[in-house]
This record gives C-alpha cells, sequence and structure tokens, in this order.
C-alpha cells in the first residue's frame, strides 16, 4: 500500500517539475501590444484560417504587410457565431493597432464592439458598418466581372457561339453586382450574345450547380461564370468532365484564381480565366495607412480596377494575347471613367 | 496522513473525488502536451483564471491592467447554455434515454423563442417570460418526438434524437428565413423588452454580453433537484433509469415515463435555444451547421454525474474552458489544446471505473499501522 503512495507522489513531483521547467521557456505572450511593434490582429469567422477563401486571403495580406514593416501578428479562430464579440473584445482589451474582421457575418459583433472601445482602430471587409472607427472595405465586383465577361464574349465569337451563362450563389443584392458586370461585359462585346442566368440559392451546393451547368451547356452555353462559391465547384467540374470527353466548352472561376481548381487532364485546365477579388490586398492597403499614422476611420474604400483591388490572374494560358490585348483596353477605359459599368442587372432595371 | 487515505478510498466522497481527480488529469495531461509542443503551460492556468475572474495574473504586478469584468461577464454567457443543455441530457439519462438531441432541441427552441419574440407584442418582464416559454415549448416538442415514438413503438431514441438534429438545422433555417424582415443569415432584432439583455449587468462587467438568462438557470437547476429528488414522480422516473422491468413490475407507468422524461429534456435544451436569442445575441440566426450546445450538453452531463448541482458545475467548467480559448489564442496557444484538453477530461471521466479502484485501494487497512 505504501508502495502505491510513494508512486503517486513521485508522479506528482515530476509533473511539478516538469510544469517549473516550462516555466524557464518563453516570456508570458499576453503583453501582445507594448506600444512598440505594430500589432494587427485577424478575428476569422467560422469557416476558420485556412478556409481558401476570406479568412486566408486576409491572413495573406496581413502576412505581406507584417513581413515587409516588420509588424507583428496575430488571429483568433472564431469556432461559433457567438465567439465573434468576444474574439474582438480581446483584441481591442490589448490595444491591437488595427483589429481587421473580413466578411459580412461581422456586422453586428464588430459595430457593437466598436461602440465599446471607441479607441481602437478597426477594417471590416465586404461589409458596410458607419462607425468613426471602423474603416470598410467594399468591392467593385461588376468592374472584375465585366472583364470576364468581355473575355468570355471574345473567345465564345472566336468559336463561332453566341450564348454564355452565369450561375450565382444565392440572389441578393451583393451577387447581383457579378451578374450586372458580367451581362455588361458580354454585351459591351457583342450586344446580340445570349446571357442565361440561373441562381442556386445556396453557396454550398455543388450537386445543384452542377445540373445548372448541364442544362445551361446543353442549351448552347459556351463559356458559363460563377459566383457561387461551393456550389460553383459543381458548374467547374461540370465543364472538367465535358472537356475531358472532348466537348468544347469552359469555366470561369470567382474571388481567387481558380485555374488549379480545373485541370482534369493533368496539364489543362477547365478554367477559362478568374474573377480575382483581393481582400489581401485590402488587408495590406489599410494596414499600410494605419501604420503610416493615416487609419481612414469612418470610411468606405473601394477596391476596384484601378487599386487592382479587383483583377484577372496575372496568368491566363487559356487566353489569347488577342483578346487580353483587347480586355487591357477595357481596363484601361474603365479605370478612365469612359466606361461606367452598372450594378444592377438588366432584369432588375 | 491515514485520515486522507481514508476519506480518499471512502466511496461516499467519490460522487465528487472523481471529477476532481478526472479534471485534474486532464489539465497535467494539457500540460504536458502544451510541454511537447514547445508551449508555457502556465499560459493555460492564467488564460483558464483570466477567463472565469477576469484577473490577469501575469498584469498583476505590472503597469498593465490587472483586472477586466468583461471576462467574468462572458464567462456566464458562455456557461448558461451548456449547463442548460447539461440539465437536459442528465434528466434523460436519469430515466436511461441518451439525448442526443440536445443539439436540434436547441434550435428548435431558438426558432420558436424568435417567433415569439418578433410576432407578440407584450408588456416587459412578462414578454421575456413568454418567449422564454415558447422556446421550452419548441425544445419539448422536438423532444417528445423520439419520447413517443420509444414508448409506442419501441424505436431506439439515439436513432430519432440524431435524425431529428438534421431535420432541426434545416427546419429552423427555412423559417427563419421565412420572417418577415429576416436577411439570409438572421431574423430582425428583437424588441428590446422581449430580451434578456441588461444595460445594467453589461454596465457592472465592463459591457459584457452577460444577461438575466442566469436566473433561468438557476430555476431550472432547483426545479431539476426538486423534481428528481423530492417527487413521486421523480421517484419513479430514476426507477425506469435503474431497472425497467422491476419498475414496470412495481406498477410504474414505464413508457409513459420515457415519454414525458424525454419532453422535459427538451424543453431545458429549447431553452437554452431562446436564451441564445434573447440573452446572447437579441435575434434568431441561420446556422450553418451544428454548434455543439447540444453535443457539450452530453459531456456536461457526463463531467456533472447527472445531477443538478453536478450539471451546473461542469457547464461552469466547460464554459470556462471555451471562454479561456480566446485568451490562449491571444496568448499564441492553439485552440486545439483547450479542445484536446476538454477531450481528455471526457475521457478520464469515462474512466471513473479505474480512478475508483485505484482510491479504494488507498484504504489504510487494519493492523497496517
Amino acid at each position: 500500500m505504501r508502495k502505491n503512495l510513494w508512486i503517486l507522489l513521485v508522479v506528482a513531483l515530476l509533473s511539478m517539475v516538469l510544469v517549473l521547467t516550462g516555466c524557464n521557456g518563453d516570456d508570458n505572450g499576453n503583453d501582445v501590444a507594448n506600444g512598440e511593434d505594430f500589432f494587427v490582429g485577424l478575428v476569422t469567422d467560422t469557416g476558420g484560417i485556412d478556409d481558401q477563401s476570406f479568412n486566408q486571403g486576409t491572413w495573406e495580406g496581413i502576412q505581406e504587410f507584417a513581413d515587409e514593416y516588420g509588424a507583428e501578428t496575430n488571429y483568433l479562430q472564431s469556432e461559433a457565431d457567438a465567439d465573434y464579440v468576444p474574439n474582438l473584445s480581446s483584441f481591442a482589451d490589448d490595444e491591437v493597432d488595427l483589429i481587421v474582421a473580413p466578411g459580412f457575418l461581422f456586422e453586428d459583433a464588430i459595430g457593437q464592439v466598436a461602440d465599446n472601445f471607441p479607441n481602437q482602430n478597426f477594417l471590416l471587409i465586404d461589409a458596410v458598418v458607419e462607425r468613426d472607427n471602423i474603416v470598410s472595405a467594399i468591392f467593385a465586383e461588376e468592374q472584375g466581372s465585366f472583364l470576364v465577361g468581355v473575355a468570355a464574349a471574345l473567345t465564345a465569337q472566336e468559336a463561332g457561339e453566341d450564348t454564355v451563362g452565369y450561375i450565382g450563389g444565392v440572389d441578393f443584392e451583393l451577387i447581383q453586382k457579378f451578374e450586372a458586370g458580367f451581362e455588361a461585359g458580354v454585351w459591351a462585346v457583342d450586344p446580340d450574345m445570349n446571357v442565361l442566368v440561373e441562381y442556386v440559392g445556396d453557396f454550398s451546393d455543388p450537386s445543384t450547380g452542377r445540373s445548372i451547368a448541364s442544362i445551361m451547356f446543353d442549351d448552347g452555353a459556351y463559356v458559363i461564370y460563377h459566383a457561387a462559391g461551393g456550389s460553383g465547384n459543381g458548374m467547374i467540374n461540370e465543364a472538367m468532365e465535358r472537356r475531358g470527353d472532348g466537348e468544347d466548352v469552359w469555366a470561369i472561376g470567382v474571388d481567387r484564381d481558380q485555374y488549379e481548381d480545373g485541370i482534369y487532364d493533368g496539364e489543362n485546365s477547365a478554367i477559362l480565366t478568374s474573377m480575382m477579388k483581393r481582400v489581401d490586398v485590402a488587408a495590406y492597403e489599410v494596414s499600410v495607412m494605419t501604420y503610416e499614422g493615416n487609419f481612414p476611420g469612418g470610411d468606405i474604400i473601394e477596391f476596384d480596377l484601378e487599386n487592382e483591388g479587383v483583377s484577372l490572374p496575372e496568368e491566363n494560358p487559356n487566353l489569347s494575347d488577342d483578346i487580353l490585348a483587347e480586355v487591357q483596353s477595357y481596363i484601361d477605359q474603365i479605370v478612365s471613367g469612359e466606361i461606367e459599368v452598372p450594378t444592377l442587372p438588366s432584369r432588375l432595371q | 496522513m491515514n485520515k486522507l487515505r481514508n476519506f480518499l478510498a471512502n466511496e461516499a466522497n467519490h460522487s465528487f473525488l472523481i471529477p476532481i481527480i478526472a479534471i485534474a488529469l486532464g489539465f497535467l495531461a494539457g500540460s504536458v502536451i502544451m510541454i511537447f509542443s514547445g508551449l508555457n503551460p502556465i499560459d493555460l492556468f492564467t488564460s483558464f483564471i483570466r477567463a472565469v475572474t477576469g484577473i490577469n495574473l501575469p498584469n498583476l504586478f505590472t503597469a498593465g491592467s490587472a483586472f477586466n469584468a468583461r471576462y467574468f461577464g462572458e464567462f456566464f454567457v458562455y456557461s448558461i447554455p451548456l449547463i442548460l443543455t447539461g440539465l437536459s441530457v442528465s434528466f434523460a439519462f436519469r430515466t436511461g434515454l441518451f439525448n442526443i438531441g440536445g443539439e436540434g432541441q436547441v434550435m428548435i427552441g431558438a426558432l420558436a423563442a424568435s417567433y415569439a419574440g418578433l410576432m407578440l407584442s407584450l408588456p416587459p418582464v412578462i414578454f421575456p417570460v413568454v418567449v422564454l416559454l415558447a422556446g421550452a415549448t419548441g425544445g419539448a416538442f422536438w423532444g417528445f418526438i423520439p419520447g413517443i415514438l420509444k414508448a409506442k413503438f419501441r424505436v431506439h431514441e439515439v436513432v430519432v434524437t440524431i435524425m431529428l438534429n438534421y431535420t432541426a438545422l434545416y427546419v429552423s433555417n427555412y423559417y427563419i428565413r421565412a420572417l418577415p424582415e429576416s436577411s439570409s443569415t438572421r431574423t430582425a432584432d428583437l424588441p428590446a423588452r422581449a430580451t434578456l439583455q441588461s444595460d445594467f449587468l453589461s454596465s457592472i462587467t465592463n459591457n459584457s454580453r452577460l444577461h438575466w438568462g442566469f436566473l433561468v438557470v438557476i430555476v431550472c437547476a432547483v426545479l431539476f433537484y426538486f423534481i428528481i429528488n423530492k417527487t413521486t414522480f421523480g421517484y419513479e422516473l430514476k426507477s425506469v433509469g435503474f431497472n425497467p422491468l422491476a419498475s414496470e413490475y412495481a406498477g410504474m407507468k414505464v413508457q409513459r415515463n420515457a415519454a414525458l422524461s424525454m419532453t422535459i429534456a427538451g424543453a431545458l435544451s429549447g431553452l437554452a435555444g431562446a436564451i441564445l436569442v434573447v440573452g446572447t445575441f437579441g435575434y434568431g440566426r441561420v446556422l450553418g451547421s451544428f454548434e455543439n450546445y447540444g453535443f457539450d450538453g452530453i459531456a456536461v452531463a457526463l463531467v456533472g454525474g447527472s445531477t443538478a448541482l453536478g450539471s451546473v458545475l461542469a457547464g461552469l467548467l466547460f464554459g470556462g474552458l471555451k471562454a479561456s480559448q480566446t485568451i490562449m489564442q491571444i496568448s499564441r496557444i492553439p485552440r486545439d489544446i483547450a479542445i484536446i484538453i476538454i477531450a481528455i477530461i471526457i475521457v478520464f471521466v469515462a474512466m471513473k471505473y479505474p480512478i475508483k479502484q485505484a482510491l479504494i485501494k488507498l484504504k489504510v487497512e487494519e493492523g497496517e499501522q
């Protein structure tokens, strides 16, 4: 019996030693912002830091800024909606220099926290909340969509086709901007071209996305552009399979360069091009402004073609040089204001 | 020393000793994992203490702020729904039923509370009570379905409750969106007099989201204790849990009790959902996936030994761990560590027999002195 007690004691002692040796390790990480280093904190939504989309893109922008300017960074992952307020508040408590929240899911939480911490600076990406200490970054999705519309129409013309398609996620204002820009771009090239429009009703339903795409391709669509998140992957898969079977159809990606997602035979991709929405640019630019002491509190900053907040990918292996040159001329016309891209689709005007 | 050994070995003390030992072992294992990952385990404890009390130990003797009441308030905000779902699972478990459906009952409770809060218009004080009752009724209905299926057709409640979780997710999302002025992610704000939110509680806790929901928890825990320990109905429920055949032989209505038990368990989870709406958020939400309030409730019930007080304490522990995740991440500890510690505690609690055996071995035998 005594033996057992001894063993227990030894175990207890050992664990104490372990704990104590641990103490001598690094310093306590609590002093996040010690007033010297510039500190950027990111609060992710429930998608997590490696969501291949919003959170990840924003984090990459912050990292790029940190590498260039020697700033400190950290992120807090939100597991549930209930975490948004405490996570934002914790960074605010530590007087972090800039608190970044990507996505419209933060709309309620960030307003509440910004009111509680009037001296902290916040950046909200892709939604607008008007407070003196919040910068809202939004994107001119219609401009980027216009470009891919131009690319789609020119490619269809080259192939002698007269129909292209658009698949949206959910039919609301933000996603309608993609539709409006795309059809305007198509019709800028050829006013007689047909644009088929469908909405999935969901951002995470690839099977419905795929069946809509299948019908569209059967109806003669040569290129389909999607703004449907995960549902759009179904469309891309359909295009990959059809190309694999020798059919001549194309898909256009959204938000980031989806070229890799569309590779169907080891080297060729079904992705004609992608409309890139550079959340990383937004996070980077606002971090720099804040670092230089010019935090544009209360402003709504629009990221568009001019500041490369929306763009085509740098590499477009599936677009010919002629088409790229033509796209470039449209970029110049939009930036100079010669062309004004609508934000409301024609069906709603 | 001998006194201590006898105290540890005495089975009467095991009901609270075993959870405490399991929790201690969980934290110990968590510390070891942190050391192996090159992290400082002290941060684990300072984070937990800061999350629960608001006291920032490392800053105690420095210029930094050493106390922030907001963390204390948020700790309760995290704990309240967990305690309620813990009570829910405990209640069903007392009758020998596994309520895996807390998740769905929470969602239907939240849905019913959103409808009541947005569609009715009642005077203050009465309004939140009615909204809470609506949430409890919604959850009770969702618990009644597996209860009655079990009673009438002997369908296993685990299967039914798991499936009803998915049903609840899509049903509640559909009807939340169908409410007037709902966006694709949430309902309109509930009128202020329908909520449990309180400027007073918020102001004394440095603008936390603390709300009156903790009163609901106290009422529920007391009712739970009273029903289970002081009423014939509670006695029958326990009896059915211990031995349904003997209970039936003794003339108890086993089937009816099973259905009732699931209904009451559902009501408790439904209240958790209602409190999320009227307390934490102030509006109903469209959910992308499960939020694990119901599943965490199973762990709370397990650690709490399916008793009222045990569930309250275990709910506070889990709420504290959840609340400390943010602070841990601020101290650059991955949130996975907190999840690992929770998991390890549950494993140790589930291993209560080996711990019990070890404790009994400590007993001082006669003549050994």
